[in-house]
Formats: structure tokens, sequence, C-alpha cells
């Protein structure tokens, strides 16, 4: 059971806070929009993931399992 | 036409009898169709599913650029809980295609067949046609065609729904949006229309030309209608053929016809031809070398990286400058963007700006590398398809115009950088033609 990371790219407003508190999957363009790299999770990055989703102002980051 | 000549010359389907001005009228469009298989009577909650298999064996794909099998759309909303809507699409917010609203302006019966057809199958007791506000000939035409009708309506209510101008208005989420009372701008799915659309009901959303195919293999079913096409893409199909030929319009041709063909059809090239652009603004460039050997097919595109999308041909003649039409179209479809979608509005600005400074030969020494770049942080990052469409056309405009492009980075505008050959208003309609 693996958990992808998605973006609502209409919701999203470039805060940021993703890609700070999951540098490890989440860089941002140069317009401050996520890029999503989609290496699966590991438990302890899966934490991390949950907690960046949580953050997010805007509810954009969408943790969520995978399909398919 | 007697039957006879109607076996030698199999088209035009849908065009047959198009009158050379106005619409067709009840009368007639019974006396060149026949009368479309409606029951009478109160309607079922569950319709019947005996026209999705003629559909399903008529191998009819979607008509509206994406060219999904047509049953299997049907079936969804079918299956899914709840009352069914049907919603004919003829917002066409594509400039360079203008068939959805000619058979809504002059075959509104056989459109309206199409959709009251699909709402028997499915038991939907609503239909709504949305049409683009602007085109006041078209809602015109529908509703004197509806008054026409009265009660044939095989039970379900008819609607006219006006949807604003706009690109991504036609977009199926964004014109579920609209009708909810809502914008008309795509929304960031699921749940999709098919199981929650208009209302929250099920909602088919078929585009205007799938529902007129849909009103023949009605009447003749799959094996008629499989009699043109190929295995892959069986029946006939409309095409908008624009730019530098006698009676640019629109055409009913067989998939894998030759793109001189379709030429030829409308009266043959006024100026040599240096490009296609096929599929519409987010569709792809092709040379024009050859055109008796480009086969206008999926099959026969793909190996160009080109699809027919829509039904759109657009042509630039050679004194035509495929730099200034890449420039001028990708700012056009940068401002179409819904702007909701941080990379769609900052890559297509981004790109734009780069294409009209290598056009002005002004770019700096990396633009192409920029542009790139650009593009591949638009692909595949909105809500809808449209940042795709524009990256996939620009690309193509790479390849193609590479030459064209260098010479410009280096020497700035040239002499055919001032004609403006592609289609961004509505483009001249006086023609509708029959011809293959």
């Amino acid at each position: 059971m693996s958990e992808q990371l998605r973006v609502n790219p209409i919701a999203c407003e470039a805060h940021g806070m993703c890609a700070e508190l999951l540098p490890e999957r989440i860089t941002l363009d140069e317009w401050g929009y996520p890029i999503i790299d989609q290496e699966p999770l590991s438990p302890e990055l899966l934490e991390h993931a949950r907690r960046a989703a949580q953050a997010c102002p805007t509810f954009a980051l969408i943790l969520r399992r995978r399909v398919r | 036409m007697t039957d006879r000549d109607s076996r030698i010359s199999p088209l035009p389907r849908l065009l047959k009898g198009v009158p050379s001005q106005g619409a067709m009228r009840l009368a007639a469009h019974v006396a060149t169709h026949g009368e479309a298989p409606l029951a009478r009577g109160r309607r079922k909650r569950r319709g019947s599913s005996a026209l999705i298999d003629l559909v399903e064996q008529a191998g009819l794909r979607g008509r509206g650029g994406a060219a999904f099998p047509a049953a299997r759309k049907m079936r969804s909303v079918h299956d899914a809980r709840g009352r069914a809507v049907v919603v004919v699409n003829a917002a066409e917010g594509e400039p360079a295609s203008d068939k959805d609203r000619m058979l809504v302006r002059v075959l509104p019966h056989l459109v309206l067949d199409g959709g009251l057809l699909a709402a028997q199958a499915l038991g939907a007791d609503e239909v709504i046609v949305c049409v683009c506000e602007l085109e006041s000939g078209a809602i015109a035409s529908l509703q004197l065609a509806l008054a026409e009708r009265e009660r044939s309506t095989g039970g379900a209510r008819v609607r006219i729904a006006t949807v604003p101008a706009g690109f991504v208005s036609g977009e199926e989420s964004a014109l579920v949006n609209h009708l909810n009372g809502g914008p008309a701008l795509p929304t960031f799915t699921p749940p999709r229309p098919f199981e929650r659309g208009v209302a929250q009901r099920p909602t088919l959303v078929n585009n205007a030309e799938t529902l007129a195919h849909v009103a023949l293999i009605a009447r003749h079913g799959p094996k008629w209608f499989r009699e043109l096409g190929t295995d892959a893409e069986p029946g006939s199909t409309l095409v908008t053929l624009s730019g530098p030929v006698e009676y640019p319009g629109v055409y009913e041709i067989e998939p894998g016809a030759s793109l001189s063909s379709l030429i030829d059809a409308a009266g043959g090239a006024i100026a040599p031809i240096r490009a296609a652009l096929l599929g519409g603004y987010g569709g792809s460039w092709v040379a024009a070398e050859s055109p008796q050997q480009l086969a206008l097919s999926s099959d026969g595109l793909s190996a160009h990286g080109a699809s027919l999308g829509a039904g759109v041909v657009a042509l630039i003649s050679e004194q035509a400058c495929g730099v200034a039409e890449t420039a001028r179209i990708t700012r056009w479809l940068a401002r179409q963007s819904a702007r909701q979608c941080g990379p769609c509005v900052n890559g297509l600005d981004a790109i734009a700006g780069s294409l009209e400074e290598v056009a002005a030969g002004i770019a700096p020494a990396k633009a192409r590398q920029q542009i790139a770049r650009f593009a591949a942080l638009a692909r595949g990052r909105g809500a809808c398809a449209h940042p795709d469409g524009a990256v996939r056309f620009v690309v193509s405009a790479l390849q193609l115009f590479g030459e064209e492009f260098s010479e410009h980075a280096s020497y700035g505008h040239c002499d055919g950088c001032t004609r403006a050959e592609l289609p961004l208003a509505a483009h001249s309609r006086a023609l509708v033609s029959a011809g293959r």
C-alpha cells in the first residue's frame, strides 16, 4: 500500500511550505509552484509528507493512496 | 439524389442535403434522413441500452478532440446512480474549428435527434444544448428548430444554454461548472461528470458532431456506419479547412483521405502551401511538402506526431511566417488560460514572451533552450489539458520551423511576419461544403 502526493493546481498559491517540509520529494519551479518527485515514499518520509500536506495553507497538497 | 447515387457516393452523410442558405427545416430533415427512432410517451427511468450497443458496434469515437469511445462514455452514465442529463457540447472555443456551430446552425434537427436519442438510451429527462453566447445565428436556429418539433422530443425537455466565449469554456468540467452556476472554467476533477455532473446527476457530455453521428447510427445501424473509414476510425468525419484555398469551410471526409483531396474538394490552393496545423491550436504542425501522401487519419498522422483532434486543418501559405504565426497564436493561448493554475499562467506567458523575442531578433542566445524548459514546466501541471496543448503546438513549431527560428533569432522580423493567416476571431464561414 503506497501513498502518493498530488497537487491541486487550482488551489495551489505557491506558498512553498511543502518544499520546506519535504525537500526530499518537492522542489519549486521558478514561480514557486511545487514539482513533485513521484519516487515511492519511505515510512519515514511518509510522515513528513503527511505533515507537509497538513501544513499547506490552501490544502492543495494531497496525500492519497496510489491508484494502480 | 436517388438511392443508387447514394450507394455510388457514400458521402456526404451528416451534410447530406445541406441547404445552400439557412438551416434545414424539420420537414426537409425528415425527408432527407427519415424519422428518428424516438419512442412516444413517458420516459423510462432506466433507459434502453439498445442504442448504446449500436454505438459500440459502430465503433464511434468522440469528435470533440479526445476520440474517446462514445459507447463507453454512454455506458458509464447509464450505469451511474440517478437520473441522467445529456449535454450537447457545441461551445467550440477553438477559433480554427467551425463544424459544431455549423451543425447547430445549419442542421439543428440532426444534433437534436442525437441528443434526444442519447437521452432515451440513458433514461435522461433533460437535454441541454450548449452554444457560445456570440453565436446568435446558431442560437436562433436552435430556437426555431425546437419550436418546430414541439412534442416530438421523446419526452425529454430540451433547453439551450449559452456559454461565455473562450478557448477553455467548452472543456467538459468547465461546461458542467458553468451549468451548475459557477464560472465556465475547468475544475480539478474528480468527480467526473458521468458520476456527478449537472445538478450532481450523472451527465453525458458529448460533442455536437458525435451526437449527429449517433442520430444516423440509430437510423441506419453500425454496419452502415462502418462502410466508411477504417476499423480504428469508422464512419465519416467533419473537418474545418482554413487557409489559402478557394473555399475554406467545413467538409465531411472519410478518415484516411489525403490532404490534397481535401484541398481539391475546397476548390484547390490559391497560393503555395507551406504547412498544415492539424488538430487546432493545441495540435501539431506538419510540413505540406507532399499533401498527396498525408493521410488524414490517426494512423496516417501519428507518424508525423499529429492528430486530427476536433477536425482542424489550418493551412498557411509560403508567404506566411511560421515563427510569427507561432508567437501570435501562443500569446493568444497564454491569454486564454483560465488563470487558475500557476504553471499554466506563468509558463505560457513565459513561452509567448520568448517566442516574441525570437521573432523580433532580440532574444538571448539560449532562447530555444529556455522555451524548452518553460514547456517542460507547463506540461501536465494544469487542472485541464490547456497547457499541454499549447506546449504541443510550440514544440512542433520549433521542429518544423527550426531554420526560420534561427534566422529570426539572428536577423529579426521577416517580410512574412505581418501576414497573420491563422484565424483568431471566428473566421468567415460563408461556405459549408460537402466534398470529400
